[in-house]
């Protein structure tokens, strides 16, 4: 059968001539890589440029048209020691780009803005016998620099808050929006009216601060969004389609359409929906029921995303999304999990509800009171503006997300990525973990659990033989020999296993009646009904390799550690009863459940909720996925369903469980912080505000109070680096 | 004082100048590889070019 790979699905023209490509590249870590593969990519005569992004880890090419096909790209990078997906930025990941953009320039023009206002302002406060005529010039000057930057780079709120007024509510950007339009408006009058001050220097020194806290943010989320798309593209979603009888292509899923045919071989995970129309085999369902057991696949037999195939080849006709009765349950549990899922009112919306009014109550009644002691309505006014313009919440809108984004931070280096915003604050209020059993609490992978009741060389040999099988647990006793090197002419013999001639002598590796083996892997499944086995002969020797879902290596740890730290911890599976026993009693993990259907774990954990506690569920199944919608933050190891993925707030990397820790750990911190900053906050302005309503806030002491308090709760949202 | 009719300017002029530079190097793309920009720095130069491709003009 022919073989191409079919990548035009991704190649975007640039011009008439002109052809880019995206890809993500895996192993990128040093300069050296950069120029290797820029330098190894350009001798291709037909490459016009080829550039490497390190932070995103991806590469950009382009060429001419039509004179090279794509996959000579990826062939060539593997060359060069790089493996590489092609990739396709998700819609919202160019959207958080372009924000970031927008985000930078508004930055920008408010930046420089504050720079030069602060070389006319300095003079102002400084020079105590500056003409009245000088300093009207200086204003006025200020005034020409400042309102147009400040009607540029205050967009971002002034958007928000109109926003936000129009939906009848208030957040944190309606207060900041009326300070700085109304310290502007007043300042204008002022200088008009030959005044002696004029607040243009705090007013866009305020917006510079908010943006820098803004755009560290959205640099965070874009970061995050980065990461995650690029594992997307990683976990190389392609399928074999058929185009002609016997001619076969490799193409993204995204080609894909209901009614092609896909070719599915022993050792892929099926990345469709669909139904066999040929072929015998078993398959692997555990990502998406959590059940280990594997199902008898034959013509007519309905297959689905997510699913291993473990032996024999498949065709399989695609059939349209959800079709099948267990996905389409799980997708109509999923979207009503999403419409109950109740919204979070974020920590700084809370802040904000209570601060709005309160900022503008007090505003008004410094005006009235001013009067009421017979100051004339100017300087009522003036001086309720100056209360606005101290009170205006540049720390209270830096406390958080310069929380928010260190905290962020610190988990991505941990390993935990967040998708979003507001999980770190649900993730620090969490009583409960909720965890699923398969590919959770359990390593994705097979592996060998007898490796010890086999001699090293026997060992080894079984797992050379090994690198010529495509089925998952033969590749499971390879990957436990860490064999590198091949035997020759191995033959594979379909559903039975593989077997070569080594020294005269005749290896085989496969099933149990495939070397003769029965009774030796009678006794090994016996003591654990939970292996699969597979068995090594060679001559008359013969050996059994117990192979199954290993627990991870720190999870008996993890669970202790989230007992030391209060939270309750909980096993869900939609296993058999016996499978679920032996881990809960291993991990000591006292409250389980058995064999649970996906509405059971939403029914137990609305329950758990109704008693008022705070649920984190993790778990990787599709079958997981309403239950991690319902749950009040959940989480996915980055070996999850996509569905399930998607779904969940948090991802973490790697095959310890020790991150679902950290990430309580780092919430609970950044969680401190925040209201610790809020209070820092909050005694800023109860020792500023008298001052301002007593008429003593002048511009420097504006400008000096609204950095220092900023600072302050920048240094502050530091200490989220670290949590001890 | 009359220098300030000159210096002002000069200096918002200035300011100008450089907002204008930040954002074309924000335009040119400068700001969206920050840590390979800084591996960059420290790679070795090109080397001779190999065998170079001819670059037709186009």
């Amino acid at each position: 059968m022919l073989m191409t790979r079919d990548f035009s699905h991704y190649v975007k023209d640039v011009d008439a001539d002109t052809a880019h490509l995206d890809l993500a590249v895996e192993g990128v870590s040093c300069a050296g890589c950069m120029a290797k593969i820029e330098r190894g990519l350009s001798s291709i005569p037909e490459v016009t440029r080829a550039r490497v992004n390190f932070t995103d880890r991806r590469l950009a090419i382009e060429w001419k048209k039509g004179a090279i096909n794509p996959a000579l790209f990826i062939d060539r990078l593997a060359e060069l020691g790089y493996k590489a997906y092609p990739f396709e930025p998700m819609l919202a990941e160019i959207e958080e780009a372009s924000r970031a953009k927008w985000l930078l320039t508004c930055l920008g023009v408010a930046a420089f803005a504050s720079m030069n206002v602060m070389m006319l302002s300095i003079p102002i406060w400084v020079g105590t016998d500056m003409l009245p005529e000088t300093r009207d010039f200086f204003h006025w000057l200020s005034a020409l620099v400042v309102l147009p930057s400040a009607a540029y780079a205050g967009q971002p709120f002034f958007k928000s808050a109109w926003q936000a007024l129009r939906a009848r509510s208030v957040n944190m950007d309606v207060p900041i929006s009326i300070g700085v339009i109304l310290a502007l408006g007043m300042s204008l009058v002022e200088t008009i009216n030959h005044a002696e001050h004029a607040y243009f220097d705090a007013a866009i020194m305020l917006l510079t601060f908010l943006l820098a806290g803004r755009f560290l943010d959205q640099k965070m989320r874009q970061r995050t969004r980065a990461v995650a798309g690029n594992l997307a593209a990683l976990k190389a979603e392609t399928a074999t389609k058929f185009v002609g009888p016997d001619e076969i292509r490799e193409v993204p899923i995204a080609a894909i359409i209901p009614g092609d045919i896909v070719l599915l071989r022993a050792g892929e995970r099926c990345a469709v929906d669909g139904v066999v129309i040929e072929g015998r085999s078993e398959i692997d369902q555990s990502l998406i029921t959590g059940e280990t057991r594997h199902v008898a696949a034959e013509r007519g037999v309905a297959v689905y995303a997510g699913t291993l195939n473990m032996s024999g080849s498949l065709r399989i006709k695609v059939s349209a999304a959800a079709e099948g009765t267990l996905l389409a349950e799980i997708s109509r549990l999923l979207e009503n999990a999403l419409q109950a899922r109740s919204r979070y009112v974020q920590l700084a919306d809370r802040a904000s509800r209570l601060y709005a009014p309160l900022v503008h109550i007090t505003a008004l009644l410094t005006m009235l009171g001013w009067v009421a002691f017979g100051a004339s309505w100017h300087d009522a006014i003036v001086t309720a503006i100056a209360v606005l313009i101290i009170t205006c919440p540049c720390a209270l809108g830096l406390a958080i997300p310069a929380v928010q984004t260190v905290a962020s931070g610190a988990m991505f280096r941990a390993g935990v990525l967040l998708n979003s915003g507001d999980a770190i604050e649900r993730v620090a209020e969490v009583d409960t973990v909720v965890f699923d059993k398969t590919g959770t609490l359990t390593l994705p992978e097979l592996d060998v659990v007898n490796a010890g009741a086999v001699p090293p060389a026997v060992f080894e040999l079984a797992g050379r033989l090994a690198l010529a099988s495509h089925h998952p647990v033969a590749a499971a006793v390879a990957r436990a020999a860490q064999a590198r090197s091949p035997l020759a002419d191995v033959v594979e013999e379909p559903g039975q296993g593989v077997r070569a001639l080594l020294d005269g002598e005749e290896l085989r590796l496969g099933s149990p009646s495939y070397c003769g083996a029965e009774a030796q892997a009678l006794a090994v499944m016996s003591e654990d009904p939970e292996v699969s086995v597979v068995a090594f002969s060679r001559g008359e020797q013969r050996y059994v390799f117990a192979v199954r879902q290993q627990l991870r290596a720190d999870a008996k740890d993890t669970i202790a550690a989230l007992h030391a730290r209060g939270v309750v911890v909980e096993l869900l599976s939609g296993d058999r009863e016996p499978a679920v026993r032996h881990a809960a009693d291993t991990l000591g993990v006292a409250i389980w459940r058995a064999g649970v259907k996906p509405a059971d774990k939403i029914a137990h954990i609305e329950a758990l909720k109704r008693r008022g506690r705070k649920v984190m569920m993790v778990g990787d199944g599709m079958n997981d996925a309403p239950a991690l919608a319902a749950a009040s933050v959940s989480m996915s190891p980055i070996s999850a369903a996509h569905l399930s993925q998607s779904t969940a707030d948090l991802v973490f990397l790697g095959n310890e469980l020790a991150p679902v820790v950290t990430a309580v750990d780092y919430a609970r911190k950044a969680m401190r912080l925040m209201r610790e900053n809020l209070a820092l906050a909050i005694g800023y302005n109860v020792l500023a505000v008298p001052i301002a309503i007593l008429g003593y806030a002048t511009p420097l002491i504006a400008a000096v109070a609204m950095s220092g308090s900023s600072l302050l709760v920048m240094l502050n949202a530091l200490r989220a680096r670290r949590v001890n | 004082m009359e220098v300030m009719v000159i210096l002002v300017p000069l200096a918002l002029a200035l300011g100008l100048l450089g907002l204008i530079g930040f954002l074309w190097s924000l335009k040119s793309g400068q700001y969206e590889d920050l840590d390979g920009a800084a591996w960059r720095a420290i790679a070795d130069d090109e080397q001779p070019p190999n065998p170079a491709p001819v670059q037709h003009e186009r």
